[in-house]
């Protein structure tokens, strides 16, 4: 009895801890005064001035295009690339996840670093595109380790199966396959989309001058103050994710976890 | 006997994976994208940072970007970073370990969500939430606030190194969190009850079986929290003030103003440090695996 209690304490001081600066952000997006540090009252014109401010809604519009992209081409590339590595002899394999492990244990500001040298070595010209790429690169790990374990619990048998049945290798993929790893496959997407929107630094090496997105812009103002705006449009974005994630979850209330590793 | 052993022999013996495509060959083409884009996005700009960091502006080979890291103020900026990441790592783990095994036995709804409240504020843009630390703990802020109330003695960490320490801890966290539970909740539950059947009590059970089970988990939990406090420089940029400088600032710093040899010889430097620890790690957890547990 003591133990449950102590146990739920912690966790409850472990949750205060996470989402407390959380709170704060969401208190700031509803304070009338600009400065962060003195409540002003209650108000709702940060969220009014946000959709207004053409500087932000920019800076938004290019981090989800790119969380998107970046996140849709790294499923492609990802998924493929599990499918053959899992179909490999044991030494590439091991090379090759050897490889896929680098980006996500590498220190982000060398990969940042890197990632810039290679764009300037070859003339290609820092902007939108070069963020995209950077984030496809940090991406494909996260949907490899995703896919990797969906793929070792398929039964090799059903794929044979299905061909000597008269289905294409495409078809067979398609119909046998696909559906059993695409769980694997949805987690991978999402931790991309959430990795490639939370990054900074990579993007702060690899970005042009004329590119924003949320977060370089935010690097910019620490200095000289956080407009308001930018705590109304987190508080949105993170309270939809919020509901989508209630929704998912009592939808699949009792179902397989669709997220299992980082 | 040895119960790892026996049970990765077992994790071994499942149906090789290897096999399952084996009539359709045709499915090695799947990776040519991957190691194309590996080999131009990974492997090549990592040859580029090495190229950068022993040569100079004339593209000769030089020593001196690497010796850099001996000037008086790169080195105490490195030997603070290290200082700094090894204790929030440590604090990290401690706090972390305790959790992931909370979680593992408690009857929540569903792994996934678990696994989604502690990756859930990942969606408040960190930096953001970096920021929102200024407010709790500058010296009107909301935790001496609160010790006022209470008529505690006030806290002044703000722009000192414990406010770095917390905001890595609190950043990263996450990281050493879930490969711990990753790894809890795959123990064999039938292992551990066979434990207190031959009589070990609570804490044997869990000396004996659960830590050197949960190992590979707080070993790959360690790397990813030193890794990136190591080598942080926004967490020192916000809540340490402009008078702390880690390494990670030095090298961005010197990005910042165009000196790309100097900047990538100090990269070199860290990357040995990221290696070394890789290294250590990796060998400790072969030796673990290969050791005996009773």
């Amino acid at each position: 009895m003591v133990k449950r209690f102590l146990s739920r304490a912690y966790i409850g001081i472990i949750l205060l801890f996470l989402y407390a600066p959380i709170l704060i952000l969401i208190v700031l997006s509803f304070n009338a005064s600009k400065s962060r540090a003195k409540w002003g009252g209650f108000t709702l014109h940060w969220y009014q001035q946000l959709f207004r401010n053409e500087d932000i809604m920019s800076a938004l519009y290019t981090t989800l295009i790119i969380a998107f992209t970046s996140a849709l081409i790294a499923t492609i590339l990802g998924t493929a690339a599990a499918i053959a590595i899992n179909s490999m002899k044991k030494t590439p394999r091991l090379i090759m996840l050897g490889i896929t492990n680098i980006p996500m244990l590498n220190a982000d500001i060398v990969t940042g670093i890197s990632l810039m040298l290679v764009f300037v070595a070859v003339n290609y010209t820092l902007g939108f595109t070069s963020v995209l790429l950077s984030h496809i690169t940090f991406n494909i790990p996260y949907v490899i380790l995703s896919v990797m374990p969906k793929l070792k619990q398929l039964n090799p048998h059903t794929f044979e199966a299905a061909q000597d049945l008269g289905a294409s290798p495409l078809y067979a993929f398609y119909k046998v396959i696909l559906p059993d790893i695409f769980p694997g496959v949805l987690s991978g997407f999402f931790l991309s989309f959430t990795m490639s929107l939370d990054d900074f630094v990579i993007t702060y090496f690899t970005k042009g001058p004329e590119v924003n997105t949320l977060s370089t812009k935010i690097y910019t103002e620490v200095r000289k103050g956080i407009k308001p705006e930018i705590y109304a449009l987190s508080t949105l974005m993170f309270l939809t994710v919020l509901l989508l994630l209630i929704f998912i979850n009592r939808r699949n209330a009792g179902k397989n976890a669709p997220i299992r590793k980082l | 006997m040895n119960i790892k052993n026996t049970l990765t022999h077992a994790a071994e013996k499942k149906p090789d994976s290897g096999v399952q495509f084996s009539r359709v060959n045709k499915v090695k083409w799947l990776s040519f994208p991957y190691i194309l884009w590996s080999a131009g996005f990974i492997l090549i700009p990592l040859v580029l940072v090495l190229y950068y960091g022993l040569t100079d502006n004339n593209n000769s080979f030089t020593l001196s970007n690497i010796a850099l890291i001996t000037d008086p103020i790169n080195l105490k900026a490195l030997l603070l970073a290290l200082e700094l990441s090894i204790v929030s790592t440590v604090i990290c783990l401690i706090l972390a370990y305790p959790l992931a095994m909370i979680m593992n036995n408690s009857k929540m709804q569903s792994n996934s969500f678990t696994v989604l409240i502690i990756i859930l504020p990942m969606w408040m843009n960190f930096l953001l939430r970096t920021i929102a630390w200024q407010n709790i703990l500058e010296k009107t802020g909301i935790l001496n606030t609160v010790l006022k109330f209470f008529h505690l003695p006030t806290l002044n960490i703000i722009n000192t190194p414990a406010a770095i320490i917390l905001g890595m801890v609190y950043n990263f966290l996450p990281f050493m969190v879930l490969p711990i539970y990753n790894v809890l909740i795959k123990i064999d539950k039938d292992v551990i009850a066979a434990a207190r059947d031959l009589g070990a009590n609570g804490t044997q059970t869990f000396l004996k079986i659960i830590l050197p089970l949960s190992l590979p988990g707080v070993i790959s939990g360690i790397t990813m929290v030193f890794v990136p406090s190591l080598t942080t420089f926004v967490i020192s940029t916000i809540l340490g003030g402009s008078k702390i400088v880690l390494i990670g600032n030095v090298i961005e710093q010197q990005f910042r103003l165009g000196n790309w040899h100097t900047g990538s010889g100090l990269s070199l430097v860290l990357m040995i440090f990221i290696l070394i620890s890789m290294a250590l790690i990796s060998k400790y957890d072969k030796e673990s695996e290969g050791g005996n547990l009773w």
